[in-house]
């Protein structure tokens, strides 16, 4: 089987599924449960400034599935709601009783420089590996000027990270926030303040659903509720984007992520690392599902290694990062068109209504004299846009396939139905 | 009653309520966590092929979507506007046959169908409405005649009712529901539910039942259509087909659904006569019901005897099923020969002949067999009861094989006189397509009606001009 083990930012850790800084990685008692589990490290849920946080009940809330599976989650609890010091000690005794394991330990403190200066000593004499710099929590926290009101102000990202990286010898890893315009700014602020990595995406703003009758969202709070960070398996798409967006900048090319976003599975992790995460962080997953979960990623990321020939993770980390590019270096050229395998075919009309609705009229339902129906793509009408695809509830009875088309690689700088084609220089590699 | 000629026959040995429970729910109602598990399997289909072959144009994928969204009002307002009597139907219909097989669910790759009945039961079951959830349109003044208050009848009735006409209804029996309520195996429809549907369905007002009232006994068509505006027939299959043997009226050979109706309407199921041996002559759902029930009334030998194959029964395999895991016996290539009698008359058995297809011709073998017995039941086949078709105006209406004929719009060769449900050529003779039959029929009638009151409206405008 393959090697799981990685080197993440000067870290060494056994495999690269990290436990994310949240309610798992609260106290000594998980994290123990979560190492026994096999995880290979865990960022020790956010510590600041004593008097310890207050949280309230309830905390959670779901986006659920047809199936009431969960396929979005949110919470507005707070940073570690027990002491600093309790935590110190705790994060002490797990690493020794655990060297193999990574405990990285996430911090959260007002813009103060002495507040920085003074913890991290008491964070570095632990043992642990590292810290990451909390700049993300959506709730509660930005309220008091921390969290994401930190992580929102690039300037303040560089500075809070020069500090650590002034008064600690502890690789620093900037845990950056969603709920930004665009995710480059902090990540370029981070490097420009030495950090030796960023983790994203942290929760985004959010609220689930709605009591309709009380009339109030959840979490409920005594009749009232709050926007919440959102996580969980809906968030995946926007984290993906965001990690390929900082994996592809030239500003931070090359600076290590460490992936968190929707990670429930072997190949959710895969996709993270094949854009540019060096190791990944889950969260929701394992408190829907327990620590368990990590065996099957363990297990399924080694098999998937071994049919791709790949002996070690860094092989395929950022391999599909050369592949993700600007819309207008696309080949305009390139043609798909959709396919329908008959003997697949359920005949559920999906397709072709959602094309004949919404699309390009490009399915026709054929109705025989017995009152059968077939559903067939008209392909001089079909965009290959991929719908009747994805609302087809059998997989792989539809596909898109590739068209010849004879013409050679052309993309929007270079088309000459862009306007402003000739002012568009071509990109040396695509 | 009819099954007089089975009175010296001893009773069953357990009491009442212990019978009972042998007469449950055979097809257990879903609750609201196997609704919402079995609603979310619906694809939602377009022009959903449980849709299309709903005899009585239900659309499934909106009421299924329904029910997953929380919406049961909406999804059980669905199923009535299309079948007011979409919760026996839910109960009676053979799925299996009918939206079940349609569903996309049942291609190979898929498994199984959505259970389109249950969820459909579901949604009729657990609704809530406050009021009843159709409206009279304003009155038309007209006046319509319906005979038979079984699922045509009603179901017309209900939506002439609905459309602003006045309806009465014409029933021979104490009460309304035809075969809901007199001819269903009493597994199939508990807990009083035919009653209750069709007093749910009078609520729209408008509906007059009287009661003991037989068409070529006290009421004369002719009558009805000098009165009325219209009338509809939906007169069912009263009477069952004989099987043209001698001993026929012997005590202990009686007609299964005489039977079934006698044990839907005992309020004491210990003192029904039972048979300790039985034999059940046909092969469709009738006979299933008969054989089933007799056996779960605690009869030890119950055979059910069908002179075709299993493949050419119309009880379609589901209900066979049942047959088989209640301990029926089942011969099958044999018809009847002869009545064994007793030395008072009263039947001891039957002697059957083998039967088989000789060069694609079905055929007596000339090889027989006897099976002992003390009740023989025929359930080969309901036909027209003779006395509706005794009425002098109603034997004047054109036959189609043994049953009326109609056009597409249910009018009979009579202006004026309808008729719909199993007494007409078309159809499966099934509740649901009787339902549909009524439906359809009431909006025939009331086009007429409304045609024929512009037309004089015109003429008497022409004249004053």
């Amino acid at each position: 089987m393959a090697d799981l083990s990685i080197e993440f930012c000067g870290i060494k850790s056994i495999n690269p599924f990290w436990l994310a800084s949240a309610p798992p990685t609260d106290k000594a008692y998980n994290v123990v449960r979560a190492f026994e589990a096999g995880w290979g490290g865990v960022v020790w849920k956010t510590l600041g400034e004593d008097p310890a946080a207050v949280n309230v009940s309830s905390r959670y809330s779901a986006h659920y599935g047809k199936n009431r599976e969960v396929l979005g989650f949110n919470n507005i609890e707070l940073i570690t709601d027990r002491s600093l010091d309790i935590n110190l000690r705790e994060i002490t005794q797990v690493k020794k009783d655990w060297p193999d394991r990574v405990i990285i330990v996430s911090l959260m403190l007002p813009c103060e420089e002495k507040l920085w200066a003074d913890i991290l000593p008491l964070v570095e004499a632990t043992g642990a590996d590292g810290i990451e710099l909390n700049f993300g929590c959506p709730h509660g926290m930005p309220e008091r000027g921390m969290g994401a009101a930190v992580g929102q102000v690039p300037e303040y990202v560089e500075m809070v990270t020069r500090w650590c990286k002034t008064h600690s010898k502890l690789p620093v890893i900037v845990k950056l926030t969603p709920n930004i315009t665009d995710v480059r700014a902090p990540a370029r602020a981070a490097k420009a303040g030495g950090a030796d990595a960023v983790s994203l995406i942290n929760t985004i703003n959010s609220i689930t659903h709605l009591d309709l009758d009380q009339m109030v969202a959840f979490p409920i709070v005594g009749g009232a509720s709050t926007h919440g960070g959102y996580c969980g398996s809906a968030v995946k798409p926007i984290a993906l984007n965001m990690v390929a967006e900082i994996a592809r900048d030239p500003a931070t090319k090359g600076l290590p992520i460490s992936g968190i976003g929707g990670i429930g599975n072997w190949r959710d992790a895969a996709e993270f690392m094949a854009l540019g995460s060096g190791c990944v962080q889950v969260c929701t997953a394992a408190m829907l599902h327990g620590f368990r979960i990590v065996e099957e990623m363990k297990d399924g990321l080694s098999r998937w290694m071994d049919e791709k020939g790949y002996t070690s993770v860094s092989q395929f980390v950022g391999k599909a990062v050369p592949n993700t590019t600007d819309w207008k270096y696309l080949n305009m050229n390139y043609q798909v068109i959709a396919h329908i395998n008959q003997d697949d075919c359920i005949k559920c009309g999906r397709c072709y209504v959602a094309c004949e609705d919404t699309s390009h009229q490009s399915i026709a339902q054929l109705i025989d004299a017995a009152g059968v129906r077939t559903y067939e793509v008209i392909k001089e009408e079909c965009v290959g846009c991929n719908l009747c695809e994805i609302t087809c509830p059998v997989q792989g009875c539809i596909t898109m396939v590739p068209q010849d088309t004879g013409k050679p690689y052309m993309n929007w700088t270079q088309d000459p139905r862009n306007p402003g084609a000739e002012n568009v220089k071509v990109p040396e590699t695509v | 009653m009819m099954i007089e000629s089975l009175k010296y026959m001893p009773h069953p040995k357990e009491a009442n309520a212990a019978l009972a429970e042998h007469f449950t729910d055979l097809a257990p109602a879903l609750n609201a966590r196997k609704a919402a598990i079995e609603s979310s399997r619906c694809l939602y289909c377009y022009d959903a092929p449980c849709t299309r072959i709903c005899p009585s144009d239900i659309d499934v994928a909106s009421f299924i979507r329904n029910i997953h969204d929380g919406n049961i009002n909406g999804a059980a307002v669905g199923i009535l506007k299309q079948n007011i009597l979409g919760g026996s139907c839910a109960r009676v219909c053979p799925t299996e046959i009918l939206c079940e097989d349609a569903c996309v669910r049942n291609h190979d790759a898929e498994g199984q169908p959505v259970k389109i009945g249950l969820l459909q039961r579901y949604a009729i079951d657990n609704m809530s409405l406050d009021e009843h959830p159709f409206k009279r349109f304003p009155s038309t003044g007209k006046k319509i005649a319906v005979v038979g208050a079984g699922p045509a009848g009603l179901s017309c009735a209900h939506r002439l009712a609905m459309l602003g006409n006045d309806v009465v209804i014409y029933e021979s029996r104490e009460k309304s529901g035809g075969l809901n309520e007199y001819g269903i195996a009493k597994y199939k429809l508990t807990d009083n539910f035919a009653q209750k549907e069709v007093d749910f369905l009078l609520a729209i007002g408008g509906i007059e039942i009287r009661h003991g009232q037989t068409l070529g006994g006290n009421v004369r068509l002719k009558d009805l259509h000098a009165q009325f505006d219209a009338v509809f027939l939906g007169l069912g299959l009263g009477a069952s087909k004989q099987l043209g043997l001698t001993g026929e009226d012997a005590p202990g050979l009686l007609a299964a659904v005489d039977y079934i109706a006698a044990l839907r309407q005992a309020d004491d199921l210990s003192q029904l006569p039972l048979p300790s041996r039985a034999i059940v002559i046909g092969a469709g759902n009738t006979a299933i019901d008969m054989a089933v029930q007799i056996q779960r009334l605690g009869a030890e030998e119950v055979t059910l005897v069908y002179r075709r194959g299993f493949e050419a029964m119309s009880a379609t395999e589901h209900e066979q099923h049942i047959a088989k895991e209640n301990q029926v016996r089942m011969r099958i290539w044999a018809q009847p020969q002869q009545v064994l009698l007793d030395e008072a008359g009263r039947v001891r058995g039957m002697r059957f002949e083998k039967t088989a297809i000789v060069d694609g011709r079905f055929g007596g073998t000339g090889e027989t067999f006897e099976i002992a017995a003390d009740a023989i039941f025929k359930a080969i086949g309901q036909s027209m009861d003779q006395t509706s078709i005794s009425d002098p105006l109603a034997k004047t209406l054109k036959r189609d094989g043994d049953k009326i004929y109609v056009d597409d719009q249910f009018r009979t060769v009579l202006p004026g006189i309808y008729a719909g449900g199993d007494c007409v050529a078309p159809g499966q003779d099934l509740t649901v397509q009787a339902v549909q039959h009524g439906k359809l029929a009431a909006h025939a009638i009331h086009e007429d009606l409304k045609s024929m009151t512009a037309s004089m409206t015109e003429a008497s405008k022409v004249e004053a001009a």
